[in-house]
């Protein structure tokens, strides 16, 4: 690994990417593995986009001028070998020149202010459009859990939301709850972070402008894992999210061959904690997992949806996720394997 | 060389000091007992110093496991109670006591004054202080209580509610937090008191308030902050404890309490505090830099202005801590005015420290280096929150690790630049000796060098979207890079304090000895003996002028002619 100068190559490779932004206006490609919040791709992302390009103009402007006249009087009146023993002359102030670089900075606030007012009013108070998909997001530890009220759909820790165009846009409104401690709901390249705080539901709203997976993660310490409530947005075109909609809305499978497992599930602690729609496990602690294979990931977006992964986190979560709230159930290896096997059918 | 017009018209008393004759119990007892101000200033100092290093090797910990994504070295427990320690520790343990270090040693010797008003307030204070940090600390030991739980608090330096309440927070590690900055509070609330106190009564002759010199006056707004501020973290202290033992329902959301209310009351006083930590790093900025330009501070007036308007517009701003928060829109946009408006003053600060340099014989000695860095990188400092005012931008940018990147920029950058500017600049009048000049460069280069590959570095991480408390992040996110030169930069401030920590040791032994004014200083406490004696000055000065020493330098120019 040779980090040093790949670090500074990442570091050009920004100013060159700020540079491009700055003279093109040009927008990122959709979805990347790096969550910039330089390359957005849904309105309130944009919009907070441009206002800190030119925040970024105004500060920069303002450093390279007083950061250059300091540096002017670092080199030009520092003392010399050949200076004598005598003071320079005394001056105890200017009130002209006091005045001017009290009412310039007076002037930038101004712009800077009303510019910056005018974007907290058009991304907060933008009116809710007929065709907006409402989602309720509840924030626990260490987990996310989403709610389509008006689908009857429960899903967690992976959201699912449509593509918006300028031809057919299709918000997402997201009301934003907590079900224990502050959590903060932070996609950089869809919008600014809210926090989800109990008993103050906030908003939030995205329209992504590009499909694929987004990647972002809790931005509020809500507790030991909170390293780990990663959060994964999934913009699907209009079919796919049509498709998505119809399976989940379905009840869980039932297979007899496998109702060993379904068997542990409901007469061991974990129907405590987890719904499975359409059987006698209706808990809502714990993740609703009436669709857990349509899942990509485990764990709050940590480790992938394999058999191996649910099988070691059903064994013991804290050998994958210390901290995590799901304690080990101690199954018998059977118990496990058999468990294990219900799951895999719930897609 | 200018010893010879020293000191002020019999200042100096030829006493023998009679220190050498007593044995190092005496000696200890006389530090335990003391209410002497310079003894309680160099104490306070010698807390601060302490844990800095704590504070330092605790975030040096956290930057090794940061430093390669996927780490499991230290556990996310002990890693959020390391943070939490090291943000609590360097804000109420390194960046309070030294406020009271620097202002209970030179406030007196700068207003010719031979005490602290209330030299037995003093002393109490200080003990406060220290108990309260040693209350902290304890909760390694005790602070799991009964219940097995975590053994120190956990819960960031802000400790929001609702993670606070019993139910998320169980063991004695939360109290001990609450407990730790309830005592040290008291502390801060006698210092405060004693400063105000010490600056409106013990003047010496001829010293009207605006005579008074920069120093002094901004450690007195930093008072009158303090005693405005400390109050609602007391009362949200108080509150807290409430809560969690007697079932006062104030922060308890499951039972109709409010998780905004506290944010409310740490932030009313934990935006102010910033002020409060950097009001010492302006005090030695607005000494250092005229003695080094050999020239009058610039717009004394406006300065002092400046000062006054930095901490009344302060006290307006905490909300800008929320703008995630789900405030109204009319709500958040008053907070980025205020917030603004904080930039223009601190501007004319700036302003004026380049214009005071302005036509000067600048002399580059260690004091001036870490002044000249504090320039640049306030002046950087001051514009990441700008950027962080603009409202819409701080919802990416909150919570991330650029907001880590700019507050470190104030809290190093310029506190703690200036802090070792102050130590190399009046060490040689608290222990007649000078410090090492060699050692100070190379404590400076490496402690620069460290500053900006670890704090530049950190903005990029915000703009990328990191965010900050995690333990450990995922290798795809393409941080890893970027965190390992973090903390490499990390390891370089690291070996340049341990330098820093040679220096002071090995110099109070074997420095040069430095004489009553060494660095050609204007202000009283350069015309009494180094080290002072334990009453300052055998007979009460008079001024006639800002730089009293200035004027019996150069008679014939004196500075009471312009003021």
């Amino acid at each position: 690994m040779l980090p040093g100068w790949l670090g500074v190559g990442r570091l050009t490779r920004f100013v060159f990417a700020a540079a491009l932004i700055l003279s093109s206006h040009a927008f990122a490609q959709g979805p990347q593995s790096t969550p910039s919040i330089f390359a957005p791709t849904s309105t309130p992302a944009i919009e907070i986009h441009h206002l800190s390009l030119f925040a970024l103009e105004i500060t920069g402007a303002i450093f390279l001028t007083v950061a250059g006249l300091l540096t002017y009087v670092i080199v030009r009146f520092r003392s010399k070998g050949t200076d004598d023993a005598s003071e320079p002359a005394q001056i105890y102030g200017s009130n002209q020149v006091e005045l001017a670089w009290t009412v310039i900075p007076v002037l930038i606030v101004v712009v800077l202010f009303l510019t910056t007012a005018r974007v907290i009013f058009a991304i907060q108070d933008a009116p809710k459009p007929q065709a907006a998909l409402e989602v309720t997001v509840v924030g626990h530890q260490f987990w996310w859990e989403y709610r389509y009220p008006k689908q009857g759909i429960v899903a967690a820790n992976e959201l699912h939301v449509p593509l918006s165009s300028a031809d057919n846009p299709t918000p997402t409104y997201l009301k934003l709850l907590s079900a224990d401690v502050d959590h903060s709901f932070w996609i950089p390249q869809l919008a600014g972070k809210t926090d989800l705080i109990p008993v103050h539901p906030n908003d939030l709203w995205i329209d992504p402008l590009q499909p694929g997976v987004y990647l972002g993660q809790c931005a509020q310490f809500c507790g030991v894992q909170h390293a780990n409530m990663l959060l994964r947005v999934y913009v699907d075109t209009p079919e796919q999210f049509a498709a998505w909609v119809a399976n989940q809305a379905k009840p869980g499978v039932q297979d007899s061959a496998l109702a060993a497992g379904r068997h542990v599930f409901e007469t061991q602690a974990c129907m405590n904690c987890h719904t499975v729609q359409g059987t006698v496990a209706t808990g809502r602690f714990g993740p609703d997992l009436t669709h857990l294979m349509s899942r990509d990931t485990l764990a709050s977006g940590m480790i992938l949806n394999t058999r191996d992964n649910l099988k070691q986190w059903v064994k013991d979560p804290n050998t994958i996720k210390p901290g995590s709230l799901m304690p080990a159930m101690q199954l018998s290896d059977d118990q496990l394997d058999q468990v294990t096997s219900y799951l895999e059918t719930l897609k | 060389m200018a010893d010879q017009t020293l000191p002020i018209h019999g200042s100096l008393d030829l006493t023998p000091p009679r220190e050498g004759e007593s044995t190092w119990l005496e000696t200890l007892h006389s530090w335990v007992i003391t209410v002497d101000h310079k003894k309680l200033g160099l104490m306070y100092m010698m807390l601060a110093i302490f844990f800095l290093l704590v504070g330092g090797a605790e975030v040096l910990l956290i930057r090794i496991q940061l430093a390669v994504p996927n780490n499991h070295l230290i556990s996310p427990q002990v890693f959020n109670r390391l943070f939490t320690m090291h943000g609590t520790t360097m804000v109420f343990l390194v960046g309070m006591p030294l406020v009271f270090a620097w202002a209970n040693y030179i406030i007196p010797l700068q207003i010719g004054a031979r005490d602290m008003a209330f030299p037995r307030l003093n002393a109490f204070s200080f003990w406060l202080t220290a108990f309260g940090a040693l209350l902290l600390y304890f909760s390694f030991l005790g602070g799991a209580g009964l219940y097995g739980m975590g053994n120190a608090p956990d819960v960031t330096w802000w400790a929001y509610a609702p993670l606070t309440a019993r139910a998320f927070s169980p063991g004695n590690a939360t109290d001990y937090w609450a407990l730790a900055l309830l005592v040290t509070g008291f502390g801060t609330l006698g210092g405060a008191i004693n400063i105000i106190a010490t600056t409106f009564s013990m003047r010496c002759k001829g010293m009207t308030l605006m005579r008074m010199p920069l120093f002094t006056w901004l450690l007195l707004v930093d008072s009158g902050l303090l005693l405005v501020t400390i109050t609602p973290l007391t009362a949200a202290q108080v509150m807290l404890l409430l809560d969690r033992y007697l079932g006062a329902h104030f922060f308890d959301t499951q039972a109709g309490g409010q998780a905004i209310l506290w944010m409310h009351f740490f932030w009313i006083f934990g935006h102010p505090e910033v002020y409060v930590l950097v009001f010492p790093a302006f005090a030695i900025a607005s000494e250092v830099i005229p003695v080094f330009s050999r020239k009058a501070i610039f717009g004394y007036p406006a300065m002092v202005a400046a000062g006054v308007g930095i901490g009344f517009v302060s006290l307006g701003v905490w909300a800008h801590h929320m703008f995630t928060v789900g405030m109204t829109s009319a709500g958040n946009a008053f907070f980025v005015l205020s917030t603004m408006l904080v930039g223009i003053p601190t501007g004319i600060k700036i302003f004026n420290w380049v214009a005071t340099m302005w036509g000067g014989k600048l002399r580059f000695a260690t004091p001036m280096l870490f002044s000249t860095a504090f320039l640049f990188q306030f002046l950087a400092a001051g514009l990441t929150g700008i950027m962080l005012s603009v409202a819409p931008w701080n919802w990416q940018l909150h919570g991330s690790y650029f907001v880590i990147a700019h507050f470190h920029y104030v809290l190093v950058g310029a506190i703690v630049f200036m802090v070792f500017a102050g130590i190399y600049y009046w060490f040689p009048k608290a222990t007649g000796r000078m410090m090492d000049e060699k050692l100070g460069k190379w404590h400076f280069w490496l402690f620069l060098i460290g500053f900006h590959v670890t704090f530049d570095t950190m903005h990029f991480l915000g703009f990328e979207g990191m965010p900050r408390w995690i333990y450990t992040y995922p290798a795809d996110r393409g941080w890893d890079h970027l965190n390992l030169v973090v903390s490499i930069g990390g390891l370089i401030q690291g070996v340049a304090v341990l330098i820093f920590a040679y220096n002071l040791v090995s110099s109070l032994f074997k420095g040069k000895i430095a004489g009553n004014d060494p660095w050609d200083a204007w202000t009283l406490e350069w015309s009494t003996a180094s080290p002072p004696p334990v009453y300052n000055f055998a007979t009460d000065p008079v001024v006639h002028s800002r730089r009293p020493l200035w004027d019996i330098k150069h008679p014939e120019d004196p500075d009471w002619k312009y003021e």
